[in-house]
């Protein structure tokens, strides 16, 4: 172990010791129940934060800092892929023409999910492959960026693909330092930094995320949980592919269970409303419940799903024929309802496994025919069934659960058993948002993309991770929390300073020697893991934008649970960018800016007239000013006016340069 | 290049041999010849992987492909005679719990 893993080690028992002894007395012997409303708010921001410090310390045991990458093997093939939207062609041309500068033989593809004719025109012009959506998903939920690197991969056939945002501009040697990973069989995708180049030495919108792209990714890799971020990575194909073909067998199996569980509702309720003298239609729907009855046996013997809903089909299709002149008239009505049930599995976002319930539910609680009871299950099946209606392609390596496919793919391949590496080397030149409201909005779409992961597929119950691997999904998420605990530590000290009301029973000695040392070996910890990288901007920010994770909850919980578009009262960016500074969006912070302010005014005058004590106002002023330079930095964001190129930007962290 | 080998049967069953490695490769070789035959009107076709030597998931990708096509066509789409290899594909994708191998091209429309 190396002298600077033994020194984290340390620390990390220390910080654990330290901060467990803290909030378990916290608990047990100084909450001040009297004061409850805040006093418990307060004692369980706290316990957030120690389990947030926790599951940092987790990651940071196993700082795993690569050497040198082994060199690349020759005669690999390798498909470049460039990800596109909207953006400039002149922006996605710049990084296709480096792409196309990559030393390692490879191609180099546009995928430009804008169709464009005046891009498509540039990148030929360039000798640079373009693609856009096949005719396959023409009124297919779109799936966003997933989606069009899901079309990509079924067009080309590269055995490894490196992953590029049209605004990361990627070094010649890209290839060269990172494909030597692969040469462990098991390794599915290498991840390197996002830096950007129009930041900044003093960073004001905390575009730059040196810790992340650093030891926690480090802390990470070494448990085995290095994180796709969607850009500047490589990934092997067959690993891809392996996860969408079991995501597929999986998919189709959970749909057509649920769909013939489904099937036997229709059919009993047909029966109900059965005119007992049409023998004809009985003997039809008798037909097809046997039918039914074998096809949930079989599937429970074992066999084939394909086999069963082959036989299943034929069968329906056979009964149906029969039975058409039957009944003509009623089946009008119900064509309608079959139509909107195909309709049903075509809703964006949808995998075959999420088919609403509800939605079934309905489906089978309607009037029905006869004929139409035996449409209706054959559609049912037909729906859920191997052709995966509803989606452009059956096989979606790319997970479209979410809006930010990276993490939820990289979950699921962890899952598979593939292995991850981080490579702490700068090998792209990226380009930031340069005002704030952009920075918001990108923020929040990160914050939303992890929440949707955690609610959907939440990583503590994927039997197939590791413990330590859930743990590091999990830790990702927890940490999105900050934002309800940074309410709690703005409104104590305004209820101290405003009201005298104390959350702990009393500032003593105990108190002081318990928190103390452990916020100073918390910092340590920061510290001695960072290693010169600068961490005062990302600290600030977790805390400072606590309105956009909040919003990142809510919103998510909206989505997954209710059904709610993830913009949902989002704030739309209006306005040109020379409005002048948009206070409105960080009207939060400026309510909790002032409300600290007037707290310490309060205070003083408190203080003044003898109705407080002079320790705990003090105490609580230091708190106070603590938590302004937090928040001083959304200020700065606010008048940042974007990036001066005269300023160049400082060296990349890690790399080849150092 | 891999060379695929189409013929058809009297009793309307088309059936495709791939000889040699169906990888990410010949992956799209593999689903457009498939689509082809589903425009010819051939919706039963029977893959025999008897001489496939290797499958990776790109391949059995495009295989699935072929099955979507032939079962909105109302027909299906067999395997036959994979070698323990190339089964061993399938079943790390568990595709094998929902397609299942059939032992000879013969017989792998019969019941």
């Amino acid at each position: 172990m190396s002298k600077r893993l033994l020194l984290i080690r340390t620390i990390v028992v220390l910080t654990a010791v330290l901060g467990v002894n803290y909030v378990a007395w916290r608990w047990l012997h100084s909450v001040h129940w009297a004061a409850w409303w805040i006093a418990v708010p307060l004692v369980i921001a706290e316990t957030y934060s120690l389990i947030d410090s926790l599951l940092f310390g987790l990651a940071m045991w196993r700082l795993k800092e690569r050497d040198d990458p082994p060199p690349a093997p020759p005669d690999r093939t390798v498909d470049v892929f460039i990800a596109t939207y909207n953006e400039p062609i002149e922006l996605v041309m710049a990084t296709a023409r480096a792409a196309q500068a990559i030393r390692y033989p490879h191609e180099t593809w546009i995928l430009d999910d804008g169709n464009r004719p005046e891009m498509r025109a540039a990148a030929e012009e360039a000798g640079i492959g373009w693609i856009t959506r096949s005719a396959d998903w023409a009124n297919m939920p779109r799936h966003a960026k997933a989606g069009n690197l899901n079309n990509a991969l079924l067009q080309t056939e590269g055995e490894f693909l490196l992953i590029l945002d049209a605004d990361q501009v990627p070094l010649p040697e890209i290839l060269d330092r990172t494909l030597g990973f692969f040469e462990d069989e098991q390794m599915a995708l290498v991840q390197t930094p996002q830096w950007f180049v129009n930041v900044p030495d003093d960073d004001p919108l905390g575009s730059q995320a040196p810790l992340f792209y650093g030891p926690i990714q480090q802390g990470k890799d070494g448990w085995n949980a290095a994180f796709f971020c969607g850009s500047n990575a490589v990934i092997r194909r067959e690993a891809l592919m392996q996860l969408g073909v079991s995501r597929y067998a999986g998919e189709v199996e959970v749909g057509v269970q649920r769909a013939l569980k489904t099937a036997g509702t229709v059919i009993a309720e047909a029966r109900e409303q059965l005119d007992p003298d049409d023998e004809r239609v009985i003997r039809a729907l008798d037909q097809i419940e046997y039918d039914l009855g074998r096809a949930k046996r079989e599937l429970a013997r074992g066999v084939a799903l394909f086999d069963v809903t082959y036989k299943f089909q034929k069968r329906v299709a056979a009964i149906r024929r029969d039975l058409v002149e039957a009944d003509l008239t009623a089946l009008q009505a119900d064509l309608a309802v079959i139509a909107e049930l195909e309709e049903m599995t075509g809703e964006p976002g949808s995998g075959l496994a999420t088919l609403n319930p509800v939605a079934l539910e309905q489906m089978a609680q309607r009037d029905w025919s006869p004929l139409g009871a035996v449409e209706t299950v054959q559609a049912l099946v037909e729906a859920v069934d191997v052709d995966r209606a509803g989606e452009a392609q059956p096989i979606m390596p790319l997970a479209t659960i979410s809006v930010t496919e990276d993490m939820a793919t990289c979950m699921r391949l962890h899952g598979l058993g593939w292995k991850s590496a981080y490579h702490d080397e700068v090998l792209a030149h990226g380009l930031a948002p340069e005002d704030l409201p952009t920075m918001l909005t990108q923020r929040l779409r990160w914050a939303q993309g992890t929440v949707q992961v955690m609610f959907r597929e939440n990583p503590l119950v994927q039997r197939r991770l590791t413990w330590a691997q859930r743990l590091m999904y999990f830790g990702t998420m927890w940490s999105y929390l900050s934002g309800f605990a940074a309410i709690v530590y703005i409104a104590a000290p305004v209820a101290y300073l405003t009201m005298g009301i104390l959350p702990v029973q009393a500032l003593s000695t105990d108190f002081f020697v318990r928190l103390v040392p452990f916020l100073i070996i918390n910092q340590l910890l920061f510290f001695v893991v960072a290693a010169g990288r600068p961490t005062w901007r990302g600290q600030q920010y977790s805390l400072a934008l606590f309105p956009v994770w909040i919003k990142s909850f809510t919103s998510a919980f909206g989505n997954v649970f209710l059904g709610r578009d993830l913009d949902f009262a989002v704030t739309r960016k209006t306005g040109a960018l020379d409005e002048g500074p948009r206070w409105d969006l960080i009207k939060p912070q400026l309510i909790a800016m002032a409300a600290l302010t007037a707290g310490v005014v309060v205070g003083l005058v408190r203080l003044a007239v003898g109705q407080a004590a002079a320790f705990g106002t003090l105490f609580n002023i230091v708190w106070v000013v603590f938590d302004l330079a937090i928040f001083s930095v959304i200020i700065r964001a606010a008048l940042y006016r974007g990036f001066n190129p005269g300023v160049s930007p400082e060296t990349p962290h890690g790399g080849a340069s150092s | 290049m891999i060379e695929i080998d189409v013929f058809r049967r009297p009793d309307g069953v088309a059936v495709v041999v791939p000889q040699g490695r169906l990888n990410m490769v010949a992956a799209r070789q593999m689903k457009d010849l498939l689509a082809i035959l589903l425009e010819e009107g051939s919706s039963r076709i029977v893959v025999d992987l008897d001489r496939t030597t290797f499958l990776d998931s790109s391949g059995l990708g495009a295989l699935i492909g072929g099955l979507k096509g032939a079962r909105q066509a109302g027909g299906d789409l067999r395997i036959a005679r994979p070698t323990p290899e190339v089964l061993t594909v399938f079943q790390l994708t568990n595709m094998d719990k929902v397609l299942r191998p059939r032992d000879d091209v013969e017989s792998a429309f019969d019941a």
